[in-house]
């Protein structure tokens, strides 16, 4: 006769932490995380220990001191008297310029060379691939102080465009100066200009906001909402009627009128470079740190893109660049209608870690005596109040700050681009 | 058990931030080599020569210490520093001892956790131009483009005295002076600014030196020396009395030529006897033998001769003594005594 018994009731011994499958991994990560942690506090402590023993404290009292050095290129008011907080927001500024001017120049060349590659006339193509080899293969800091050396070297000194027999002379109707120092353009003058606004006062983070620039932007704004609109408009009387009116002359007067009667009423005029003592005196100096840092970031970082892209577009199957053609759309247009909106949601993803990569990357401005956060901050800063830790643990947190931004971002472009499944 | 070893990294940390402050001679002699921060080089001052031996009038003070510490005086690596990196690789003990043209200011000396252990060049900030400029004074500067290195004090000056004489410049920062040579010969800059001693150096390493001028102004103090950690005031006694032996060995008339036969037995001057270790007990109180001030001066010879040797004026950088003349002579250079 069979009895049934229960099963007897385990009771929980120690030893089955290491040799119960059920507890085992659990007993792993616990003591990895302890062992962890100990490492991070050892770190730690042994950071704070060397600092107490040399004499030094963390603190950040240095930020409300004068940074007494100077900066060439400033987005906004600065003179050596500010604060360090404030010299490193003028740094700030300039490495998001030169990152956000980088990620565009290197996504327009890169798609144009990844589709370039692809083509089928063989001369281009093969010089699309030694292009991508060159840069891809090089590192980056190479191509910064190369870009430099040419433009230093191989362009004339503003002395070049001085005197009776100058042997240079300003192109594009005397506006445009192109001399070792970098490249003046005219600037956008306004003879009734509305003024500035400040935001935060008199404060480190004061930031002047161009009244003109705001009426442009509000009346452009405005005019691509009309513009819209009548599209919105025609598209519905064709709906109902099957005949298109002609609109295109209203989109063009809605687009450019009021923005010209605006410039008008603003006394919009350009600012030519002049010569002026030393250097030209007048419009927008463009630095060749600036200029030389941006070639070489945009031409490598569009390296890598132009793989993505060439990799994006060969994933979309062949059929539907032969769907498309038996429907009679042409080449250009099966591209830009067909194959890229697909490719997008390959391309996207890695795009997002080139931008980041390009960002991280500008941190090399230094070596081309640009003066981004790295060269503020965690340079001049760094080593005129010897803060080491401070300065460096706070740059890493801004530059984590920008990419963090960047991801996000790009992800809700991604989600926007991305195959909606139903 | 988590808790003790918590506790013994943390003793750990504790000893090893410890060792990190002191002994930097035991560390030094049991190493075997000086390690030397110089400047990344600079004609005259450190800089190597065709075969890769270091030479100049910074080097010959690391010379002169690593002679008096460890006998030899090519027992010293000579690690090249910027203006940005020189103070944390001296923080961080990758050097012993910084011997390169680094200004002794306030807040270096004391924020910084340096010490300055004297001055080896009473130097002060110039400009240099070139002549085809017609440029005669440095406030016709309005406007111009000037190269300068980051991380120095000649970066401030610079913004002092424009915003002072209410001109405008441009500024053109670098890293090192190889680097400002290109830019400045290229026209890229205008204006090169540095040290007046290093403006001379510069200068020496052209092609056509007579082509630039260096502008009379001089805007700024400059007392460069070597420096030393704070803390270790072993190490910092033992740099410091080494430069002032190789003073006084000037003043005493004490060379490289009669040094061997000086030491040879006492002569009727006490203090040579003393510095020469043949009288008294100068070496032990400093934790050396008693011919180290021998062992240094035979190593480049005096300060007189490391200067006319390296920087003097029948050297390409041809800089006269000036202010860095013996207190006897009109200049500025004094050691205190060897009592």
């Amino acid at each position: 006769m069979a009895t049934m018994t229960d099963p007897p009731r385990e009771s929980f011994r120690l030893s089955m932490l290491i040799y119960d499958t059920r507890y085992r991994s659990l007993t792993i990560q616990v003591i990895a995380l302890f062992a962890f942690m100990l490492l991070v506090a050892w770190i730690i402590s042994n950071t704070v220990q060397n600092l107490a023993s040399l004499g030094k404290e963390v603190e950040f009292g240095f930020f409300s001191e004068p940074a007494s050095y100077d900066i060439n290129q400033r987005l906004l008011d600065y003179t050596s008297r500010d604060t360090h907080l404030r010299a490193s927001f003028m740094g700030l500024l300039n490495t998001l310029v030169v990152a956000v001017l980088g990620c565009i120049t290197a996504t327009i060349i890169g798609v144009l060379v990844g589709v370039a590659r692809l083509s089928r006339n063989w001369l281009i193509a093969r010089i699309m691939t030694v292009y991508v080899e060159m840069f891809r293969n090089v590192p980056v800091l190479l191509w910064i102080v190369f870009a430099m050396a040419i433009l230093i070297e191989s362009l004339p000194s503003p002395r070049a465009f001085r005197g009776e027999n100058a042997t240079q002379s300003l192109i594009l109707n005397d506006s445009v100066a192109i001399t070792n120092r970098g490249v003046y353009v005219p600037e956008a003058l306004f003879s009734r200009s509305l003024g500035d606004v400040r935001l935060f006062g008199e404060s480190s983070l004061r930031f002047d906001v161009s009244l003109d620039l705001v009426a442009i932007i509000a009346v452009l704004a405005a005019s691509f909402f009309v513009f819209r609109r009548i599209r919105i408009w025609a598209e519905r009387v064709q709906n109902e009627t099957g005949n298109r009116p002609t609109t295109w002359h209203f989109q063009v007067a809605v687009l450019v009128v009021p923005t010209f009667i605006l410039l008008a009423a603003l006394g919009f005029h350009l600012g030519k470079p002049e010569l002026k003592g030393f250097n030209f005196a007048g419009g927008t100096h463009l630095r060749n740190s600036l200029i030389a840092l941006w070639i070489a970031l945009s031409l490598y970082t569009a390296a890598f893109i132009a793989e993505i892209v060439r990799g994006g577009i060969l994933a979309i199957s062949k059929g539907q660049t032969e769907a498309a053609g038996s429907l009679g759309l042409r080449p250009n247009r099966i591209m830009s209608l067909v194959i890229l909106p697909q490719a997008l949601r390959v391309i996207i993803p890695p795009l997002i870690s080139n931008y980041l990569n390009l960002t991280k990357n500008s941190s090399l401005a230094i070596a081309v005596g640009y003066l981004d956060i790295t060269g503020t901050l965690g340079g001049i800063t760094l080593n005129q109040t010897g803060r080491e830790l401070e300065c460096l643990l706070l740059l890493m947190l801004i530059y984590l700050c920008i990419s963090l931004t960047i991801s996000v971002f790009m992800n809700i472009y991604n989600k926007r681009v991305a195959l909606v499944e139903r | 058990m988590q808790k003790s070893v918590f506790y013994g990294a943390l003793a750990a940390a504790v000893v090893i931030g410890g060792a990190a402050g002191a002994a930097t001679l035991d560390d030094v002699k049991a190493r075997g080599n000086l390690n030397c921060g110089v400047s990344t080089g600079l004609v005259g001052f450190a800089s190597p020569d065709a075969s890769g031996n270091w030479e100049g009038f910074d080097v010959a003070v690391c010379r002169a210490v690593a002679a008096a510490v460890l006998g030899d005086p090519q027992a010293v690596e000579f690690i090249p520093t910027t203006g940005k990196t020189r103070f944390t690789a001296l923080a961080s003990g990758e050097v012993d001892m910084l011997a390169r043209n680094t200004t002794w200011t306030f807040s270096r000396d004391t924020d910084l956790k340096l010490d300055f252990i004297g001055v080896n060049y009473y130097d002060g900030q110039g400009f240099m131009v070139p002549k085809a400029l017609g440029v005669t004074s440095a406030k016709d500067l309005d406007g111009a483009t000037v190269c300068i290195q980051t991380g120095t004090t000649t970066e401030l000056n610079l913004a002092d005295f424009f915003r002072v004489n209410n001109i405008s410049y441009e500024p053109v920062p670098i890293e090192t002076n190889a680097e400002a040579q290109q830019q400045y010969l290229a026209e890229a800059c205008d204006v090169y600014t540095t040290d007046a001693s290093g403006l001379a150096a510069t200068r020496a390493s052209f092609e056509s030196p007579g082509d630039h001028v260096i502008l009379p102004e001089i805007i700024s103090k400059e007392p460069l020396g070597p420096v030393v950690r704070h803390g270790d005031n072993e190490w910092g006694d033992i740099v410091r009395w080494t430069l002032n032996a190789l003073i006084s060995a000037e003043e005493l008339g004490i060379t490289s030529a009669n040094v061997g036969e000086l030491s040879g037995g006492p002569t009727n001057n006490p203090e040579i006897n003393r510095l020469l270790g043949t009288e008294g007990t100068l070496g032990d109180m400093i934790g050396l033998d008693s011919e180290w001030a021998q062992r240094a001066i035979m190593a480049e010879g005096n300060y007189g001769e490391i200067f006319e040797k390296n920087i003097g004026e029948n050297t390409p950088v041809g800089l006269a003594r000036g202010l860095n003349a013996q207190y006897t002579e009109g200049g500025l250079i004094y050691s205190p005594p060897f009592r």
